[in-house]
């Protein structure tokens, strides 16, 4: 047999740096074609669904089939707000790091109508172990700016009494879980919440979070195997933002398969869902939430987005990916889409935008002066250096003390 | 000489064993087209192909993992971990398999693997950006653990560490790529290009791993640190005007007791300085070690100046971190006892 030397695979990223954005290879189901299974359906009856996009808005902006009905108009002004607030957030946040007020940021500019669409389908009680990237979660159920702010600053107000880097936030009555910055570790936390609700007999239902990149992490498995075994009330959010970092979600394993359709080889329910159409985002959302709360068990969903902003604030996309590429995704803006919905059902105006958009500014412009009051990371009040001796343990070890004392509290 | 920052001299000692070996090869995340977050493998992809310098997924177990596969196959990956806070899914394949391959299979199979790591603090990265977890490696046999203090070593013991036929954990100090910081934060930031150690020869050479260096002759007092610790060490001395010797470790696993001994007889005191948390950290080897070689020449008890045990913090960094001055008065106590 004559056989050619082997050759190792390695993917290409699309877009491509130094070409222009070329998404053509990007399958997109037509908006409402994709079916909506009953509530109790087995993983093995919608396997299709891990490979389609659901969609409910339409180029047009109307909203479309099976998907549509989960909103009324005040639903989806709200909604609107939250991720126009988000947005806003993010700009005055990331104008204050290079500011120098703090030490990084890190937006989700693009992907607001994940957060923002999946938050109203919880209930107070339930539980988002949530990434980074997440703000949204916090803003659309009005948590206040000015406490996720203090958090950013490193001040004194902020409750992690500056021991986190900045967005690292942990909001326990907003039912959002501490942030880790190692990857993936709090996909399968959220699992074994999940089941400690099931155990409890209780009706809570947890929210996991990852990006595709970090599916690759080892976490991420568990939390598939053991959500299989035990079928807890977990939503498995997996957010395809196409970039982990520089590294498109090829390298992450998205060239051979979806990430949806990681779910099959478990036997989980999994839907793929078209993250910057708000509607399909809150329709997919309750479906799911709903499955978990009536003990129906675990479903996966993969959110299709586009990550707009730089991976943080310390990264400079211009270095490995083309440059307006946004632009020419195909799922376009998310709040453009539910703005042209709103205006489309009359109940919204390209007047009515610019003022919300200029009322938020200002809140938050309000929100981040009365932050800054009570000090940044460089000037003003923070909390005490012997503060970091505390909670290190529930009560403090001889060792402990004796370095406090060392630095001189 | 040319002169470089340690960015430049880890990325010189990749293209020069990559160019003289083909086995040579280079990987983790952001490593290949991008060319790493801190910019370590900056062009290698382009000179030496995708398949020869690449990215990965995101999952540390499985960029050691394939790294050890890949070793037992005959080749000398390089793999680098983004931040050494993210080594822990590592840890089963680093210390359970890399470390104890060739022990287990007696000699049939080796893992001759390099797995460098940024570590240390000073950045404002908290404690997921921050850590020092040289101690999680000294503690694991089969492993041998290097940390460069400058340019000059970090190209020489890179490509010791490339050439070495058992795995070699490479730590690299952040605050230390871009100059050499001595601790004193709320200073200008002095580039490497100041420093004689920056002075980076061309092409191929070694700094053996195992060996020791003193930086700084004295007869006060003997300074033990590794790192950034090594400029901060120098700093503090400087500072209270004490005459320490510095022995800059440049390898901790093997360890060049020698020249520890010959010092610590000499001077009759020691201090050890190190970011990482105290508690069973690598200062506590130290410790013992001097203690049993040195007791009878010793006149004061053995002086650790550490990171606190608590995980590192944001907005306090800088209360953290063991500075000049929590340094400088160390010595002072020392000299006083």
């Amino acid at each position: 047999m004559n056989v050619l030397p082997l050759t190792l695979h390695v993917p290409e990223p699309q877009p491509c740096f130094g070409s222009a954005p070329d998404f053509s290879g990007f399958h997109l189901s037509e908006a409402g074609r994709v079916r909506r299974p009953a509530i109790d359906v087995e993983a093995s009856e919608i396997r299709d669904l891990a490979y389609e996009l659901i969609r409910v808005l339409d180029a047009d902006g109307r909203a479309v089939g099976p998907w549509s009905d989960a909103c009324t108009i005040d639903q989806l002004r709200s909604g609107l707000r939250a991720m126009l607030k988000t947005r806003a957030y993010d700009a005055r946040m990331t104008m204050m790091q290079r500011q120098r007020k703090t030490s990084f940021y890190m937006q989700c500019t693009g992907e607001e109508a994940i957060s923002c669409g999946f938050q109203p389908a919880l209930q107070a009680g339930d539980m988002n172990f949530p990434t980074y990237r997440q703000q949204g979660l916090l803003i659309a159920q009005d948590w206040p700016v000015v406490d996720m702010m203090c958090q950013m600053l490193s001040n004194e107000r902020d409750r992690m009494k500056g021991r986190q880097l900045p967005v690292f936030y942990s909001a326990r009555e907003a039912g959002f879980f501490s942030i880790s910055g190692n990857l993936a570790t709090q996909y399968v936390q959220a699992v074994g919440w999940a089941m400690a609700s099931a155990m409890r007999g209780d009706s809570r239902v947890a929210a996991a979070w990852i990006g595709e990149g970090a599916t690759a992490e080892n976490d991420f498995h568990a939390a598939l195997v053991f959500a299989s075994v035990y079928r807890p009330p977990v939503v498995l959010n997996v957010v395809n933002n196409q970039w982990a970092i520089s590294t498109a979600q090829s390298v992450a394993g998205g060239e051979q398969a979806t990430f949806a359709a990681r779910a099959h080889g478990y036997g989980i329910p999994a839907l793929r869902v078209d993250g910057n159409d708000y509607l399909a985002v809150h329709a997919a959302a309750c479906w799911a939430v709903e499955r978990a709360r009536r003990n129906l068990g675990p479903t996966l969903i993969e959110w299709v987005t586009y990550r707009a902003a730089p991976h943080s604030s310390s990264d400079d996309p211009s270095k490995y990916r083309p440059q307006n590429d946004q632009a020419a995704w195909p799922l376009g803006d998310p709040v453009e889409r539910l703005k042209d919905h709103l205006i489309g059902l009359g109940g919204w105006s390209e007047a009515r935008h610019v003022q919300l958009k200029a009322e938020l500014d200002e809140e938050i412009g309000i929100a981040a002066k009365e932050a800054q009051g009570f000090g940044t990371l460089v000037e003003g009040a923070k909390c005490s250096p012997a503060s970091m001796f505390d909670d290190v343990y529930k009560s403090m070890p001889p060792h402990l003390r004796e370095q406090r004392q060392e630095l001189g509290f | 000489m040319p002169s470089l920052t340690m960015i430049e001299a880890i990325r010189d000692a990749m293209d020069v064993m990559m160019a003289r070996d083909d086995r040579v090869v280079a990987f983790g995340q952001d490593v290949g087209r991008f060319g790493g977050v801190f910019r370590c493998t900056d062009g290698l992809q382009h000179k030496y192909g995708s398949s020869r310098c690449f990215d990965t997924p995101i999952s540390e177990s499985g960029i050691v993992g394939v790294a050890v596969g890949m070793g037992a196959y005959g080749l000398r990956p390089v793999a680098e971990i983004q931040f050494a806070d993210y080594m822990y899914p590592a840890y089963d394949q680093i210390v359970s398999e890399a470390a104890r391959l060739r022990f287990r299979s007696a000699g049939e199979f080796s893992a001759p693997i390099v797995v460098r790591m940024p570590c240390g603090g000073g950045i404002f990265g908290a404690q997921t950006h921050s850590q020092s977890p040289e101690a999680l490696f000294t503690h694991v046999v089969g492993l041998k653990t290097v940390i460069p203090s400058n340019p000059h070593d970090a190209k020489g013991l890179l490509i010791a560490a490339i050439e070495d036929d058992d795995p070699v954990v490479f730590l690299e100090p952040k605050r230390i790529y871009n100059g050499p910081f001595d601790g004193y934060h709320d200073r200008p930031i002095v580039p490497w290009s100041k420093h004689e150690l920056s002075e980076t020869p061309q092409g191929y050479y070694t700094v053996p791993i195992g060996e020791a260096v003193i930086r700084r002759e004295g007869t006060d007092v003997s300074i033990l640190a590794y790192g950034t610790m090594v400029h901060v060490a120098e700093a503090a001395s400087r500072s209270v005007g004490i005459d320490a010797e510095i022995i800059d470790l440049r390898s901790l696993i093997p360890l060049d007791l020698d020249t520890i001994v010959r010092s610590v007889t000499k001077t009759g005191r020691c201090a050890i300085v190190h970011e990482a948390t105290r508690t069973s950290g690598f200062g506590a080897e130290l410790s013992a070690l001097v203690q049993e070689r040195c007791f009878y020449h010793l006149e004061a008890p053995v002086v650790r100046v550490t990171g606190w045990d608590t995980p590192y913090p944001h907005a306090q960094e800088w209360d953290y971190f063991p500075g000049p001055d929590r340094v400088g008065r160390a010595l002072i106590r020392l000299m006083e006892t």
